[in-house]
């Protein structure tokens, strides 16, 4: 079995499988919970409203907007064009049909219902390009800034590696980097996926999951307890 | 009676100067050679003498042999081929039986550490019996003509990498000629089957130089085999772009649109295939509407179906990732209980 092979077979199903029992060990362990019983009078019974604060907390408030834009920009160009890459890079979404294939033995409509087109490669190669450098960019702006720096920890940086790595070698084999066989690129690019599927429930990548229900969760506290969102 | 000089059996057959001049060009420049080089290899060529081949054919279907034989008709390729004196090759020599083995045992004797060993075909370790010629066993065989080799060919995807035979579950335990032989410069011409001008052109430049040309890492002639099929397709446009054939017959297939989503191996199959073609130029593989099916690769039998696009996993059955489901939803119903229960003591401490 040569390294692309290993990568897209045992590899690749041990990583998935880990990623999966990971995040579900997590999100059922934080779901199900018990909530704290609040005593006291709610200030707002219609608590749910509270849920706007998803969106709110997702665009800079203007009075923060000098400390905060700069995480802002980098964050919204490393999202869009890391998402964008991943979801319509043509080999991309042949991947997730074979990975529904596998798991229920259906196609990617069958999976969530609908289909979606893929985009030219050279839109792709842009915004992997733009994510790459918000990465470099925030890295740089976190070892520089004494305080970021101070409050770093491993799983800071290993995410960040875990991150960046896929980005890098998906850009190097999809370029057919000059004298590096490209079955070794796809390789080494499958092989950093499948790290970062194994780091992913267990650091702060897990934000993915928890970040939309954390901050519903606190508007609705906020919004019964009278706060201002 | 010394052998007879490559020049006068070309000329005997008929081959003109400029023919021969132009056949230099040519091979020169698929070698990856200025087409300056070309008066050096009329010259070495005119000059040389009809090196003895011995060629054994084992665990191999004979497809190598039609392709090198038969597929370019009577062009000056083959004639090359024939300016060889093949003093060995069960398939094509008239001699059978004991005649033939005597043949090649006089030939190995006479030519001892001058020979050029083809070998096609991959060689079984299992049971001897799986495979023998006039009740020789392959390995033996093999073993003995190339200790007098001065170079070998591994011709074919069964000799070089052990190709179909090797194939999973492998019942003969077939290896290829590099497993078997460690002391002898060995150059694979890989390819199920190879291409005809490959073979033609190492000859020339072993006829030529009297040295093998460069290899990969994998002991195959650079010139050929250094770049990918991928590379130097000419769908790769319509990779570029995205756009793709979704079924052999679609629209997209007929105007010329990758094949990667049909399962083409292109990105990782190094060939010469897009740019030397076959049936004298005339076409490959994915000029005619199929995608590459890689089998200029070692393992190429085993790597998941011919019509699974690259990009896409193997996943046998979903039991692991079944079983993953199973774990993770076990442990975050014990994880919170054992919380709630954390929870419910401090409420009552």
């Amino acid at each position: 079995m040569d390294l692309l092979e290993f990568a897209r077979g045992p590899a690749l199903q041990w990583s998935i499988s880990i990623f999966i029992a990971g995040v579900l060990w997590r999100l059922l362990g934080v779901f199900l919970l018990r909530s704290k019983k609040d005593l006291s009078e709610p200030r707002n019974p219609a608590a749910w409203k509270g849920l706007r604060l998803i969106a709110l907390r997702s665009w800079p408030r203007r009075e923060f907007l000098e400390g905060t834009a700069f995480g802002e920009v980098m964050g919204y160009a490393f999202h869009v064009g890391f998402l964008v890459s991943l979801f319509f890079f043509a080999p991309h979404v042949l991947f997730f049909a074979d990975v529904a294939r596998g798991l229920i033995g259906t196609d990617l409509r069958g999976l969530v219902g609908f289909g979606w087109p893929t985009l030219p490669n050279g839109i792709i190669t842009l915004l992997s390009a733009i994510s790459v450098a918000a990465l470099l960019a925030v890295l740089v702006h976190r070892l520089v800034n004494p305080v970021k720096r101070l409050i770093s920890n491993f799983d800071d940086y290993f995410s960040w590696f875990v991150t960046f790595a896929p980005l890098v070698t998906g850009m190097a084999a999809f370029a057919h980097l000059a004298g590096w066989p490209y079955e070794r690129l796809l390789a080494y690019h499958l092989l950093s996926v499948e790290l970062l599927l194994v780091w992913f429930p267990f650091g702060k990548l897990m934000h993915a999951f928890t970040i939309f229900a954390a901050r519903g969760a606190t508007g609705m506290l906020f919004e019964r307890k009278g706060a201002s969102l | 009676m010394s052998a007879p000089l490559v020049g006068e059996l070309l000329r005997s057959r008929g081959v003109t100067r400029r023919d021969f001049m132009n056949f230099c060009t040519s091979t020169a420049l698929l070698l990856g050679l200025p087409a300056s080089m070309a008066p050096r290899f009329a010259a070495a060529l005119e000059q040389a003498r009809r090196p003895s081949v011995i060629w054994l054919p084992f665990q191999e279907c004979t497809g190598c042999t039609e392709s090198i034989t038969r597929a370019h008709g009577a062009t000056l390729e083959s004639l090359i081929f024939e300016a060889i004196s093949l003093d060995y090759q069960h398939t094509l020599q008239a001699a059978a039986g004991e005649a033939a083995e005597r043949a090649r045992e006089q030939a190995m004797r006479d030519n001892h550490g001058r020979y050029l060993l083809i070998v096609d075909g991959s060689v079984p370790t299992g049971n001897p019996g799986y495979s023998t010629i006039a009740g020789h066993d392959n390995r033996t065989m093999l073993e003995e003509a190339a200790a007098g080799a001065a170079a070998i060919i591994a011709l074919g995807t069964c000799a070089a990498f052990g190709g179909i035979p090797g194939a999973a579950p492998n019942p003969t335990r077939a290896v290829p000629v590099g497993e078997i032989v460690k002391d002898k410069p060995i150059i694979n011409v890989s390819g199920c089957p190879p291409i005809p001008v490959v073979i033609t052109s190492v000859l020339v430049q072993y006829l030529t130089f009297g040295k093998l040309p460069d290899l990969d890492a994998l002991g195959r002639p650079k010139a050929f085999y250094g770049q990918t099929i991928h590379d130097r397709c000419y769908r790769r446009p319509f990779y570029e772009r995205g756009q793709f054939a979704e079924s052999f017959d679609d629209a997209g297939a007929k105007a010329g649109w990758c094949l990667y989503k049909l399962g083409c191996r292109g990105p990782t199959t190094y060939n010469a295939c897009a740019t030397v073609k076959w049936n004298n130029g005339t076409s490959f593989p994915i000029e005619a509407g199929h995608g590459c099916i890689g089998c200029s690769e070692p393992g190429f039998w085993d790597k998941g179906g011919f019509y699974q696009p690259l990009s896409t996993g193997r996943w046998g059955d979903a039991r692991t990732v079944g079983t993953a489901v199973g774990v993770g939803a076990a442990l975050g119903i014990a994880s919170a209980a054992l919380a709630r229960k954390r929870q419910r003591d401090a409420e009552g401490g």
